[in-house]
């Protein structure tokens, strides 16, 4: 399935409550969330240690209008608009942690 | 929804006439508002409107008049940057009426 | 200034994901017109807010970074940032748009206390 973050790790647990109990799967940070995705980010080891568990996207325009599409964490995929889109489409169920 | 027509063109406003899109500006769509407000365009006036199309351009904002009026004096020279000056160019307000002229949105702070 | 009340105001709230950052803006542009003594402080998600680099294109939304850069024109010249959120986000003084000075979670405890009004963000 398909977990969906909009908040930013450091000021709402949505992203420490989707990987406490989701068991896996493909998990897209949007919106405030991609504050999670940039390196030296406090968030930045408890998801690189769910990163084998998860596949992690980020959806670039949201990390580009922050100023921070430099700071990818290695082992994040960005992608697009259309590339949201394909993980909603591909995935039976979609969990939004909002 | 307002518009305004210049040469057979249409340009959508807002109930004040201030331009909706940016980007629709044009020097024949200024001449045309600067009549509407019952200024004659002189290069004096260009001066102005053509600095807060600059101040836009690099801040994003519609500078409140106190601060267009010292950014000028930095920039034109303390003969321009005094209210006496701009209000000779813009009776009704070198914030209002300038800003309307370049095609910017409203001054932020003013009501 | 000695007799213009103390203004804080405080942002806590990343840019874009909701609106709070772009009101404080808006806000201490409009009062900066009543000569008074004028604070920003930036924590928490605030310190984001003054990222350089910001393209809002691909969201279709105003980039209003720039502006920060124009409050000097306003005479609002005091900008804080708290050292440990800047810490926690990874970022440096090299990474804002404006000069800032940096300040330590106490130091900035202490420097609300000495508002007369406060306005949160």
């Amino acid at each position: 399935m398909l977990h969906i973050i909009n908040k930013s790790p450091l000021t709402c647990s949505t992203l420490d409550g989707c990987l406490n109990t989701a068991t896996g799967g493909d998990l897209i940070l949007i919106e405030d969330a991609v504050y999670a995705a940039t390196r030296g980010n406090a968030a930045e080891s408890r998801l690189k240690a769910e990163m084998g568990k998860f596949r992690v996207h980020v959806l670039m325009p949201d990390l580009e209008a922050r100023g921070l599409a430099d700071r990818l964490i290695e082992g994040i995929s960005p992608v697009d608009y259309g590339g949201f889109v394909e993980l909603v489409s591909k995935n039976k169920t979609c969990q939004s942690w909002l | 929804m307002s518009s305004i027509e210049v040469g057979g063109k249409s340009y959508e406003t807002d109930e004040e006439g201030y331009l909706t899109n940016l980007s629709d500006w044009t020097t024949d769509v200024a001449n045309y508002i600067a009549q509407t407000e019952n200024v004659v365009m002189t290069d004096a006036h260009w001066e102005v409107v053509n600095f807060l199309r600059e101040y836009f351009e690099e801040y994003q904002i519609a500078p409140a008049v106190r601060v267009l009026t010292k950014a000028i004096g930095k920039k034109l020279g303390a003969d321009k940057g005094n209210s006496e000056y701009l209000y000779g160019l813009f009776p009704y307000g070198p914030g209002k009426q300038a800003c309307k002229i370049a095609g910017l949105p409203k001054p932020t702070g003013c009501v | 200034m000695s007799d213009a009340r103390k203004f804080m105001f405080v942002n806590r709230k990343a840019p874009y994901g909701t609106i709070y950052a772009l009101e404080s803006l808006e806000v201490v542009l409009i009062t900066a017109a009543f000569d008074q003594d004028v604070s920003l402080v930036f924590l928490d998600d605030g310190v984001y807010q003054l990222k350089k680099g910001q393209q809002t294109k691909g969201i279709e939304t105003k980039n209003f970074s720039p502006a920060y850069r124009a409050l000097e024109d306003y005479d609002v010249e005091k900008l804080y940032v708290e050292k440990e959120s800047m810490d926690a986000r990874g970022l440096t003084e090299a990474d804002f748009l404006v000069d800032v000075t940096v300040v330590s979670r106490a130091e900035m405890g202490a420097l609300m206390d000495e508002q007369d009004v406060i306005l949160s963000f």
